[in-house]
């Protein structure tokens, strides 16, 4: 079914009978990538009429059956169907004909062109001669605007506009070709508390016209306010699919959650003196008022969900970015890094995120990548010598037991684990007092993980402070003396070891705490969790 | 029921607004200065605003502007082609040469320029797309080749204006209630362009590909083919200026249009086009041609050195295009601190 | 807590169950032999390929002409490219950072003036050289903090700077030319040393060539410029500081744009406001004819140096075999294209021949980069 762009809701919204096929149906659907089973065996349904939410932790699979349903990936195996019908979703464009929009966490706008082009650049209105009527344009983005109850200044270039105006774009695209799956993929995350009254608003009159709705999210009391159905992913797999009004809040905990694994037990240090301390820092549109110490030989763990900060913290801390507020005291002394190599001679190190990108120089050998910060140190009379550099590399790599076939080979040959092992030894080389990891063994297979594990125990009993930045829940409460929960940038909670669970970490994260009153020391975690009481809305939960 | 009528947040105030406007219309503020520039300079020199010599300066603005609007379509697209002055120059030179021969009648003659044009505009398209070699590599390239290719039909001669049809050049100083011949030309060159840019999907694309080059591959824009159309436009509109600056200068050496690529990149830089791609307008690219042609005159007329010209030209895309990075760099800012948390 | 583990002996609780395979094996003793030769595996492709280019042209060269092995004809092969050889040394740092300076041809045009008019000022010639290498380095410095701080991009500064500097010569000197330089200064630019068929500026040339070729492959300084080429962002989280190795890297681009300048005034003996026109073109095609990827992150300075004499071979050639200036220009922009097409081609040709080998597609759907699950 190609494309009927409509630019004005239709009439009356489609009856929805329970005879009709569910408006899309996953049947065993699998994806890999590399050596990461992203999902497996998924199977689920969407009816059109209902608001159906998916949740589940990062990396349970959420974000690549939106992909996949969205045509930026094709699923190794299993079944898609659409209104009962067998469909191939190619690619975005297929995806887009098939009338299945997906508004991104992330907009994909043109800022140079205006709100209404924005909306039709795909498909745009035409005149009488094929030209393209920017009247008609401009109407029509004025009437999906007024359709979504917002005003929006459709001849205004979209560079400049909020994160939350340049969503509501990204819906009245999906709109405008009168979709009949709408798939949001954390629409809240940049939001305000109005923003996202405004969105559910839209949500709901979206429903209301037969239009099947999927909605990924991370903010638990969001499912229980908008959706009528929700699902659980949890590593890859579907846990369970259920009408919402027969779940409570601790039970989606406990289905996300709920998992065994082998954890490294931390090796029992003393605590020295604080390293490194945060005061009210603050980066406007990131992070506010956050505040911490790393102590030495302590491993403090910043725990949250996707977009709660603890990446730009990182960034602040190491000279990427700046601090609109606050301050920084090394060794009880403020500093102010302007650059990372500046960072990196307070000593300060950080181990990023995506190691291809930021972490390695991927065309380099391995002991090219671990000598790049210390150059200068290693070198001062600028000439390389190679027998020098091999040694070094040589020695850490030995340390790490990176997998390698020398320490020639070029990084981009390695796996990810032995690939982030050399990011770490880099930093070990810089003799770094603070040592900031974010997500260290993220894509990396067990065996390494539990290495890598090893070696930040180790690091941490040699009197570093660490600071470790993780969305593996195990990985956090195994391996921190001190859980610092993050969430929309603020600190919500700060956990000691021996108080911290799962659950505990959870709801800090998904911005929980106070729901449930906080739960001392020596409460058992599922007790007395109320199902959020009813608000006000009489419309919110079917 | 509706939910609450969201109006946008506060933004900044009336002061840095103001700017922000001044900065969105490029062609609003152009058309102040040159209004400005007009003011002072006839104060000086009141021949500036004669009929006489208000037309030189805008026929000879005319021929830079029908070539800059070309070179707009290509940095729209996040481009750029630095040949343009060889096709130029080689378009005239054959013009010449086959009306010096008698070869063909005049008309022909232009269309087989125009023709030139627009095949030398392909093959720069088509060293792009198909080889994938940036285009700051291969117009640097084409601008040798292309003026290699003039030397060749050149020959070592040059075309006098005394072997070419009688009144040939004449039409250089022709004018219609006024208006120079040749600005009639561009206004027409520069309205269709625009019609073409603002109301069809390809002039769109061409804005979409320069913006945002992945968004525009999603949604299943050919980029590539965007990309050489809009060589092959630039290539014509050269080949166009090109049969112009034949009849306004009359006599045609193997060197002609030596360094008009900085003139015509210029008009449209601080026209508005924007080297980042995905912004500017052909009329900004006019109106930017204009002001170069304007300040060119001023010089002459107030006795300045002409030497002071290039030196213009570097401060003139300089300041652009560093006043296009703030401006922007002022907005991404705003946006940061306005976004809610 | 579980039973404390020594640290550091790895001999922890859940490690007992660790597959064999994580142990790494005893560590084999690094060969230097091996690596040297991937490397020199790697140098074999695109510097081979130039040398062989090079010989045939030579011998096609003697073919053309009985003097052309002769010494004078060398001298003169080599002393017309001097200025674009020392000019394409630091122009390769440039590119392989990603960036590039079109506005060397009017640094070298400035400085001729420059020079010229304070020589004709009565300043002595040494004199007027310093100055414009501040000048020079002034230049590079006004491109580097346009590109550095406000993150324009190089194409665009280098093209108004191109403008800005040629007008700054026009400015200085008009249309007069200044041509009555002394003995000396024009014997430099255009004469041997004594008793030899070796020009002076082909010393300047080799000095500049070793320091290059040692700060490049061999210092620090080159390992932070490829990282820089090869990933910005890893690089500038390693420490590196990019901006001010790009600016630096503009500064001394800009100087020996300056040095070249005065060698090119000394060679015409005469200091002119165009001198130099053209030039970025032969320098940018002498680069990425050495191999130097236009997009930045790899070359040699090996590769740059066979580059030179491949073309001023090609150009004395074209000379020889009776070819105008104005077609050389055609060659060199042929020679440009070809630079970087015929790599595209190859790299095309063979990815087809590998796929049609595997006879099967490329995986659908690679991961992003960042992206787990």
């Amino acid at each position: 079914m190609t494309a009927t762009p409509s630019f004005a809701p239709p009439a009356s919204p489609e009856p929805v009978t329970p005879s009709m096929p569910p408006r899309i149906e996953l049947r065993g659907i699998s994806k890999r990538f590399g050596a990461t089973a992203a999902l497996t065996d998924v199977s689920m349904d969407l009816r059109a009429g209902e608001i159906h939410a998916l949740v589940g932790e990062n990396g349970a699979g959420k974000s690549t059956l939106v992909k996949i349903l969205a045509g930026v990936h094709a699923p190794d195996s299993g079944t898609i169907l659409l209104d009962g019908v067998v469909t191939h979703i190619g690619d975005p464009a297929a995806a887009r004909a098939h009338r299945v929009a997906v508004v991104h966490q992330e907009p994909r706008l043109f800022p140079d062109l205006s709100v209404a082009e924005n909306v039709f650049l795909a498909d745009p209105p035409k005149g009488r001669f094929g030209e393209i009527s920017w009247r008609e344009m401009r109407r029509a983005a004025a009437r999906l605007f007024e359709q979504l109850d917002v005003r929006l200044d459709v001849g205004a270039p979209v560079r400049g506009l909020s994160m939350a105006d340049q969503q509501l774009i990204e819906i009245a695209k999906a709109l405008s070709v009168d979709a009949r799956v709408l798939i949001l993929d954390e629409p809240t995350a940049s939001l305000s508390a109005h923003e996202v009254e405004r969105l559910f608003a839209i949500v709901r009159r979206t429903r209301d016209r037969g239009v099947a709705v999927l909605f990924v999210s991370h903010r638990l009391d969001e499912v229980f306010r908008l959706s009528d159905r929700a699902t659980v992913f949890r590593d890859g797999r579907h846990v369970i699919t259920e009408a919402t009004r027969n779940l409570t809040t601790a039970d989606l905990v406990r289905h996300m959650v709920g998992r065994s694994v082998t954890l490294f037990p931390k090796a029992d240090v003393a605590v020295g003196e604080v390293l490194l301390e945060v005061r009210g820092l603050t980066r406007a549109g990131e992070f506010s008022d956050v505040s911490f110490t790393v102590r030495s030989g302590e491993i403090l763990g910043l725990a949250g969900l996707v977009g709660a900060g603890r990446t730009e913290i990182a960034r602040v801390l190491f000279g990427i970015s700046h601090p609109t507020a606050g301050e920084v005291l090394l060794d009880g002394r403020p500093v102010h890094f302007g650059t990372p190599s500046a960072a990196l001679r307070a000593g300060i190190a950080y181990v990023p995120e995506d190691r291809h990108q930021d972490g390695l120089v991927l065309d380099f050998s391995i002991s090219d990548n671990i000598t790049l910060p210390i150059l200068a140190r290693l070198f001062p009379r600028l000439f390389v010598r190679a027998a020098t550099e091999r040694g070094l590399a040589q020695g850490y790599t030995e340390r790490l037991r990176v997998r390698m076939t020398g320490v020639d080979q070029l990084a981009q040959a390695l796996s990810g684990g032995n690939q982030q092992k050399v990011v770490i030894a880099k930093w070990l080389a810089t003799s770094p007092r603070v040592l900031i990891l974010d997500e260290p063994t993220r894509g990396v297979d067990i065996g390494a993980k539990v290495e890598v594990h090893r070696i930040v125990s180790d690091l941490a009993a040699s009197g570093l402070g660490i600071i470790l930045i993780s969305s593996d829940l195990p990985e956090v409460l195994a391996m921190s003396d001190r859980i610092l929960v993050l969430h929309e940038g603020r600190v919500t909670a700060e956990i000691a070891r021996s108080d911290a669970t799962e659950e505990r970490v959870m709801f800090a994260a998904t911005g929980q705490v106070g729901a449930s009153g906080d739960a001392g020391p020596g409460l058992p975690p599922f007790a007395a969790m109320a199902r959020p009481a009813a608000s006000s809305e009489a419309t919110d939960v079917r | 029921m509706s939910a609450e009528v969201s109006v946008r947040p506060a933004g900044p105030g009336i002061g840095s607004r103001f700017v922000g406007m001044l900065g969105r219309s490029r062609e609003l503020t152009l058309g102040g200065v040159i209004v400005l520039l007009c003011a002072v300079v006839s104060f000086q020199a009141p021949h500036f605003l004669s009929i006489s010599n208000l037309s030189q300066v805008t026929t000879l603005a005319a021929i830079i502007a029908i070539a800059a609007v070309g070179e707009s379509l290509v940095v729209m697209t996040k481009n750029i082609d630095l040949s343009v002055e060889s096709t130029i120059g080689l378009v005239a030179f054959v013009v010449a040469d086959i009306l010096r021969q008698k070869a063909l009648p005049g008309p022909a003659a232009w269309a087989a320029g125009i023709g030139l044009g627009l095949v030398l505009g392909m093959a720069n398209g088509a060293i792009i797309t198909l080889f994938r070699v940036p285009s700051l590599v291969a117009t640097l390239g084409t601008l040798s080749i292309f003026r290699g290719l003039d030397f060749f039909v050149a020959g070592g001669h040059e075309v006098n204006l005394a072997d070419l049809p009688p009144g040939y050049s004449d039409a250089a100083t022709q004018s219609f209630f006024g208006v120079p011949l040749f600005v009639i030309l561009a206004i027409i060159v520069v309205v269709v362009a625009a019609l073409v840019m603002r109301l069809t999907p390809f002039g769109r694309q061409v804005y979409a590909v320069g913006s945002n080059a992945e968004a525009a591959l999603i949604i299943g824009i050919r980029s590539r083919l965007v990309i050489f159309l809009a060589f092959a436009v630039c290539g014509l509109l050269a080949g166009v200026a090109g049969v112009l600056w034949g009849m306004e200068f009359g006599t045609i050496y193997a060197t002609s249009a030596t360094n008009v690529s900085l003139q015509v990149i210029a008009a449209a830089v601080v026209g508005g086009v924007a080297i980042a791609g995905g912004a500017g307008t052909v009329v900004g690219a006019a109106v930017g041609a204009l002001f170069l042609g304007l300040i060119n005159n001023a010089l002459l007329l107030l006795q300045m050195p002409q030497e002071l010209l290039q030196v213009i030209y570097g401060a003139v895309i300089l300041v652009a295009v560093s006043a296009d990075a703030l401006i922007q760099r002022r907005e991404r800012r705003l946006t940061a601190q306005g976004a809610i948390r | 807590m579980t039973g404390a583990p020594v640290p550091g002996s790895g001999a922890a609780a859940g490690e007992a169950a660790r597959p064999e395979a994580t142990r790494p094996e005893a560590a084999r003793p690094v060969s230097v032999r091996r690596p040297l030769l991937q490397r020199a595996s790697g140098l074999l492709r695109w510097e081979t390929l130039l040398l062989v280019v090079l010989a045939l042209l030579v011998v096609e060269g003697t073919r053309l002409s009985k003097f052309f092995l002769t010494g004078p004809n060398f001298a003169n092969l080599v002393s017309a490219v001097m200025e674009v050889a020392i000019v394409a040394l630091p122009m390769t740092l440039i590119i392989i950072t990603g960036e590039i300076d079109l506005s060397v041809e009017s640094m070298i045009g400035l400085s001729g003036a420059i020079v010229g008019s304070l020589w004709a000022a009565g300043i002595p010639i040494e004199v007027g050289i310093v100055v414009v290498l501040i000048v020079g380095a002034l230049g590079g410095l006004f491109n580097g903090l346009l590109v550095t701080r406000l993150g324009l991009p190089s194409l665009v500064v280098t093209l108004g700077t191109l403008a800005l500097y040629r007008g700054f010569a026009q400015v200085i000197l008009g249309p007069t030319a200044i041509s009555s330089f002394p003995a000396g200064f024009t014997a430099f630019g255009f004469g041997n040393i004594p008793g030899t068929t070796i020009p002076w500026t082909l010393i300047v040339f080799s000095v500049l060539s070793v320091v290059f070729l040692l700060v490049t492959h061999r210092t620090w300084i080159g390992r932070q410029v490829f990282a820089v080429g090869k990933n910005k962002d890893a690089a500038r989280y390693s420490g590196v500081r990019v901006g001010t190795l790009k600016t630096a890297l503009f500064v001394v681009t800009g100087m020996i744009a300056a040095l070249a300048g005065v060698i090119l005034a000394a060679r015409f003996s005469s200091a002119r406001a165009d001198n130099g026109t053209g030039l970025t073109l032969v320098v940018v095609t002498i680069v990425l004819l050495g191999g130097v990827d236009i997009n930045g992150g790899k070359g040699t300075i090996a590769g740059v140096i066979l580059a030179v004499f491949t073309l001023s071979v090609l150009q004395n050639e074209l000379r020889l075999a009776g070819v105008s200036s104005e077609y050389q220009g055609v060659a060199v922009g042929l020679l440009l294209i070809g630079s970087v097409t015929a790599p595209y081609l190859a790299r095309q040709a063979r990815s087809y021949s590998d796929r049609a080998r595997r006879g099967r597609q490329p995986p659908a759907g690679s991961v992003e980069r960042g992206e787990v699950v």
